[in-house]
C-alpha cells in the first residue's frame, strides 16, 4: 500500500478520530495533515507501519500535545491540554490495541455533525465534502460554481457554530435516527446530483463529486447495515452513474435515455445497482429512494427503449407519490404515462400541472412538453415549448440539446 | 451550557382569551414544572405585548426613545426560557417541547461564556 491510497482511504476515518478525541475541527484537520507531512518523510525509510491508522493517530495526538503546549498561556488551552493528557483512551493508543475491531469508526459521528439540520445547507454540503470526502476548500468551491473565500467562510462558519452552539459530535439516538439520517441522504444526494445534473462547470470535478456522493452512501450503507433506505439511495445513485457515459455523445451533445447506446451503460454499477435495489425492496416497506432505485432498475432491464416497462414505472410512481408529493415527481409521472398510454394523456396531465403554476420557472417541464408535442407532431407546440425552456435553461449542454429541437420544430 | 430560547409567535393570538388560550396557559405551567424539575430550568417570563414596547438608542451622547419594538416581525417577540442543557440537541428537544413551538417559533440561542475567548 502507497502513503498516497493510506492518505485517501483512511484520512476521513482519521480526522474523525482525532475530532473526537480533540474536541476540535480546526485543531484536528491540523494534525492529521502533519501526521501526513511526517509519514510522507519517515515512512520512506521505515517502511509502512504494520496499522498505519494508529500510527498517524498516534502521531497526530502528539503533534496537537505539542501545538497546545506552545499556547498554554491561555488558560482554556491549559484545560484542553489537561484533558487530552489525562485521556485514558489515548494513552492507550498502541499499535496492538488498536485492531479493527476494538476501534470504533467515527466516521458516523462525523456525518451526523457535519449534515446537523442546525446548519444551513450548503454549509453541510462543504463540510461534508471537506472533512469526510477530503476535497479542497478551492475544489468545493469550483463545484459549486462559488468564489473560493465565500466557500471558505462558509466552513469557517460552519466550525464555528458547531463548536459555540455544541453541535454534539455523536450518533444520534435510535429514536432520532431515520430522520437524521433522512438530513444525511439529502446531503449525499444533492452531492451527487450537483455533479450529475450541474448547473455548470468543470466536467471532471462534475465525476468526482459522482464517485464522492457513492463513496459516502457505501459509507453509510456499511455503517448503518439495516437502514434500507440508505440502501435505495446507493443503488440509485450507482444506476442512474451507470448510464454517465452514453448520456453524452461524440461532441458532448446531451443523448436522451431512449436514444442512448445502452452498451455503453457501466454493468458492473448496474448489477451492483439491482442487488442493492432488491435487497431493499424486499426487507422494509420501500421509501422513496428505494422506489426511485426500483425505477431506474426497471430502466436498466430494458435491453432496448422499446422494451421499457413503463406500466411498472407509472405504477412505482403512484407509490412514490403518495410517499412524497412533489410537483417534480408528477411531472416525471406524466413522463411514464405519456410512453405507456401515450402522448395525449401526458398532455393531459401536464395541462393540470401547468394550471397549478408551481412548475413556473422550471426548464425541464416545458421541454417535456415540447418532447410529448413532437410524438403528436404538433409543431407549432413543440417549438413554442422549447423556445420557453430555453428562456429557462442555463446548462450549456442542454441548452444545445434544446436549441437543435426546437430548429427540428421550427423546420417542419 | 446555558440556552436562550426565545418564543416567537403572533401576539394576536392572546387578544381574546377562549378554552384554547387558556389550554395553552396550562401547557405553559405544566411545561415550566417540568423542566423545573430535570433542572434544565434557569429562568423564563412572558412578556407584554408589542404595543406597550418601548425602543431606546443613545447617538451622540443623546437618548432617542421611540414606541414600539426595534422591528416590525410578522410574529413577535413573546417571552422567553434561559436552560442549561449539555448540547443543541438538548436545548432543541427542550424547544420542541415549549407549546408556543406548536404556533409560533423557538429561536434556541447559545449564551456566551465569559471564560470562553471570542
Amino acid at each position: 500500500m502507497k502513503i498516497e491510497q493510506i492518505y485517501r482511504e483512511e484520512s476521513a476515518r482519521i480526522l474523525a478520530t482525532l475530532i473526537r478525541l480533540l474536541g476540535s475541527f480546526d485543531l484536528a484537520e491540523e494534525v492529521t495533515q502533519e501526521a501526513f507531512a511526517v509519514a510522507l518523510e519517515q515512512w520512506p525509510q521505515t517502511g509502512i507501519p504494520a496499522n498505519p491508522r494508529a500510527w498517524l493517530v498516534s502521531t497526530a495526538r502528539y503533534k496537537a500535545i505539542d501545538l497546545l503546549r506552545r499556547q498554554t498561556r491561555l488558560e482554556h488551552k491549559r484545560d484542553e491540554l489537561q484533558a487530552l493528557v489525562s485521556n485514558k483512551e489515548l494513552d492507550e493508543t498502541s499499535d496492538s490495541m488498536l485492531s479493527d475491531a476494538n476501534w470504533p469508526d467515527d466516521r458516523l459521528r462525523l456525518i451526523f455533525t457535519c449534515c446537523h439540520p442546525a446548519l444551513m445547507i450548503e454549509a453541510q454540503v462543504a463540510l461534508t465534502l471537506r472533512t469526510l470526502g477530503g476535497l479542497a476548500t478551492e475544489e468545493i468551491a469550483k463545484a459549486f460554481l462559488v468564489p473560493v473565500p465565500t466557500m471558505a467562510q462558509r466552513l469557517v462558519r460552519a466550525k464555528q457554530k458547531i463548536r459555540d452552539a455544541r453541535i454534539p459530535y455523536r450518533i444520534p439516538p435510535q429514536e432520532e435516527i431515520s430522520e437524521r439520517l433522512a438530513a444525511v441522504m439529502i446531503v449525499i444526494y444533492l452531492i451527487f446530483n450537483e455533479g450529475y445534473n450541474a448547473a455548470g462547470g468543470d466536467l471532471l470535478i462534475r465525476h468526482d463529486l459522482c464517485a464522492e456522493a457513492i463513496r459516502l452512501g457505501r459509507v453509510i450503507c456499511e455503517l448503518l447495515p439495516r437502514e434500507t433506505e440508505a440502501r435505495g439511495l446507493l443503488a440509485l445513485m450507482l444506476l442512474h452513474d451507470s448510464r454517465r457515459e452514453a448520456r453524452t455523445g461524440a461532441d458532448g451533445e446531451f443523448v436522451l435515455l431512449e436514444d442512448q447506446d445502452r452498451s455503453h451503460w457501466n454493468q458492473e454499477q448496474i448489477q451492483e445497482g439491482l442487488a442493492l435495489t432488491d435487497s431493499a425492496l424486499r426487507e422494509a416497506p420501500p421509501g422513496p429512494y428505494s422506489i426511485q432505485a426500483a425505477i431506474s432498475a426497471l430502466h436498466a432491464h430494458a435491453k432496448t427503449a422499446n422494451e421499457t416497462d413503463w406500466t411498472q414505472i407509472v405504477a412505482l410512481y403512484d407509490v412514490l407519490m403518495r410517499l412524497q408529493t412533489s410537483p417534480v415527481v408528477e411531472l416525471n409521472r406524466a413522463v411514464a404515462v405519456a410512453m405507456s398510454q401515450g402522448p395525449a394523456q401526458g398532455l393531459a396531465l401536464l395541462d393540470e400541472l401547468q394550471t397549478r403554476g408551481e412548475l413556473n420557472g422550471y426548464h425541464l417541464f416545458p421541454a417535456v412538453r415540447g418532447d410529448l408535442a413532437r410524438r403528436v407532431k404538433d409543431w407549432p407546440m413543440a417549438a413554442q415549448a422549447y423556445r420557453q425552456a430555453l428562456s429557462l435553461a442555463t446548462n450549456e449542454i442542454e441548452r444545445r440539446f434544446l436549441s437543435k429541437r426546437l430548429a427540428e420544430a421550427e423546420a417542419k | 451550557m446555558q440556552y436562550l430560547l426565545l418564543i416567537y409567535g403572533n401576539e394576536g393570538y392572546w387578544q381574546n382569551i377562549g378554552p384554547e388560550q387558556q389550554k395553552m396557559v396550562g401547557d405553559y405551567m405544566e411545561f415550566t414544572k417540568g423542566i423545573t424539575a430535570s433542572g434544565h430550568y434557569k429562568g423564563g417570563n412572558r412578556l407584554d405585548s408589542t404595543s406597550k414596547a418601548t425602543t431606546v438608542r443613545v447617538r451622540d451622547g443623546k437618548k432617542l426613545i421611540t414606541d414600539g419594538p426595534f422591528a416590525e416581525t410578522k410574529e413577535q417577540l413573546g417571552g422567553y426560557y434561559l436552560v442549561d442543557a449539555k448540547d443543541l440537541d438538548e436545548a432543541i428537544g427542550i424547544a420542541a417541547r415549549i407549546p408556543g413551538a406548536r404556533i409560533g417559533s423557538i429561536e434556541v440561542r447559545p449564551i456566551v461564556s465569559v471564560s470562553r475567548p471570542s
